[in-house]
């Protein structure tokens, strides 16, 4: 399988400005990134707040073009003009906000809004509308409101939206930032599914280390560089370096780390509460 | 409380006026109003409001929610009906003072009544039997010819479903905003009305400041899903002219052409 997103040495800065709108300065947001995403992986960017993780997501939806460095999209080069509209259908996006992002009054009409602009005929937007709504099991709301969903809901609507133009890679930029717990599950679930069941190469942004568990492959990002590469288990194995770029590691992990710490022969990169269960019975009966 | 406000007036029922095509509607409240202005006589008038109440019927919407729209326009009657009461030169009927009602001028008066109330009547019959959504729709596609003058009709329908989508969201955080500031001490509700609008700037500051936010980030959103202005775009329901629709066509025409003849005879007890 090829690359479906590759950036090589990606260089992205902002202009600072003061009131007056003088510059005063450049933020280089991503710093030499080069990075390469296999078809049908579910990756996980971690990171955060100003880690440059944000930017780097805009860039693959071709949103920002780059300051230095290039950035592909199943082959295409994003920095090309004529390559921008066949980019962002190729490579969807989901934002954060969900109220800021859904376009229709009615939950089936927004999930038409990507494909009618693509210019698919009328026939065949319903069929993708009810594919994609019957993928993040909100086909039951299709009539509702957007106003009357909850934010969790709202975000599948979203990302059903996307997923109705036929993308490669759906980019969740912080999908769950705004949610709550309950809410944050489902939105993680439906991606997973996305990536499992349709075979959709998924890029998650986060800050909540609990949602990559289940990534293959993370990306940690510090001053819009990739300090961290690996399988969730080589990430979370680091607990001290996790702490050192600002990242809450797991319940879970933590305590398997302290307890490790306490001398008690764990082994690293502990994920889950059922993995840590069998550890510690291990240990026990020996 | 602010949530209680219902966005434009639609009346949801199981219609023949509902389900004809909003161009149809568009076109028929166009006719219907540039027609009431055609008449010489109440013969016209009778006409008109006959029609009127035959859709009415058709629509099942019931009449008080019509009579509604009359209340916003009443004292524009009550200063019309007074002005062509008094100023129309003729024969006087009742003399007081200076002022003096005349014969022309009482028929002027109900006619200026009549024409406003099938007016205000008339197009809320609209509004009342389509959907906003809808209503862009056909202004969308029944303006389409006007973009060889240059006017962007698909930006200015698309600018009108946003807005409509976003106001019951800005109407929420205006509450929200509100809720905050009054919780911090702001008065909204006492003083005169220069104390009151002077309340409201911390309120407008915040909600302006998000909404550019918003807009902000739903163009994003829109770009990365492709939106690039009309061009190429299909249509999930795209309107389609059916067999009612061509027929309420042919009703306005006939309607219009009778209606103006008739109001336009010679009829002397009638003549306005």
């Amino acid at each position: 399988m090829g690359n479906i997103v590759r950036t090589d040495n990606l260089v992205h800065e902002y202009e600072r400005r003061d009131e007056e709108g003088n510059s005063i300065g450049v933020t280089t947001a991503v710093d030499h990134v080069s990075l390469d995403v296999k078809e049908g992986t579910f990756i996980a960017i971690l990171g955060h707040n100003g880690s440059g993780k944000s930017t780097l997501a805009k860039h693959i939806n071709a949103i920002l073009a780059p300051t230095d460095g290039t950035v592909w999209v199943d082959g295409l080069d994003t920095k090309q003009e004529e390559n921008l509209w066949e980019v962002r259908q190729r490579a969807g996006m989901v934002f954060q906000n969900p109220d800021n992002q859904i376009i229709g009054q009615v939950v089936e009409e927004d999930v038409g809004f990507g494909p009618e602009n693509m210019g698919v005929p009328t026939k065949e937007i319903w069929e993708r509308v009810e594919e994609s709504l019957k993928a993040v099991g909100m086909y039951e709301y299709r009539k509702h409101s957007p106003n009357k969903l909850s934010g969790g809901q709202k975000q599948r609507v979203s990302i059903a939206g996307v997923l109705a133009m036929h993308p490669k890679v759906i980019v969740l930029d912080e999908p769950t930032a705004m949610l709550d717990p309950g809410g944050r599950k489902e939105v993680i679930r439906a991606a997973r599914g996305l990536n499992q069941v349709e075979g959709v190469t998924v890029i998650l942004i986060t800050h909540y280390m609990e949602e990559i568990v289940h990534a293959d492959r993370v990306f940690v990002m510090d001053h819009g560089k990739v300090a961290m590469e690996g399988t969730p288990r080589e990430i979370f194995s680091q607990v001290e370096r996790l702490k050192e770029l600002r990242l809450a590691v797991p319940q879970v992990t933590l305590l398997a780390h302290e307890l490790k710490q306490a001398g008690i022969p764990l082994p690293d990169g502990i994920l889950t509460r059922k993995e840590l269960v069998e550890a510690i019975t291990a240990v026990s009966r020996e | 409380m602010l949530r209680d406000i219902t966005l434009g007036q639609y009346y949801q029922a199981q219609s023949p006026i509902h389900r004809l095509d909003p161009r149809v509607k568009l076109a028929g409240t166009l006719i219907y109003v540039i027609t009431l202005f055609f008449y010489k006589n109440f013969a016209g008038y009778a006409l008109a409001i006959l029609f009127l109440a035959l859709v009415i019927r058709l629509s099942k919407v019931p009449f008080k929610f019509m009579v509604r729209g009359m209340k916003s326009i009443l004292f524009l009657l009550m200063i019309t009906v007074l002005f062509s009461l008094f100023t129309t030169p003729g024969t006087p009927v009742v003399t007081f003072w200076k002022l003096k009602i005349t014969a022309e001028g009482t028929k002027v008066a109900v006619s200026m009544v009549l024409r406003l109330t099938l007016l205000v009547i008339g197009s809320s019959l609209m509004t009342l039997t389509t959907t906003p959504n809808n209503l862009t729709d056909g202004m969308e596609k029944g303006l389409g010819f006007s973009k060889v003058f240059k006017v962007p009709v698909h930006d200015i329908a698309m600018m009108m479903s946003i807005a409509l989508r976003f106001i019951p969201i800005l109407l929420e955080e205006t509450d929200k905003i509100m809720k905050a500031q009054m919780a911090r001490g702001a008065d909204f509700e006492s003083g005169n009305l220069i104390q009151r609008a002077k309340a409201m700037v911390p309120l407008l500051v915040p909600l302006f400041i998000s909404a550019f936010r918003r807009a902000n980030d739903l163009a994003m959103a829109m770009e990365a899903r492709c939106y690039r202005g009309g061009e190429g775009r299909t249509k999930m329901n795209p309107l389609k002219y059916k067999g009612r629709d061509y027929l309420g066509y042919l009703i306005l025409l006939l309607f219009m052409v009778i209606s103006i003849w008739v109001g336009r005879l010679e009829l002397p007890m009638l003549t306005i």
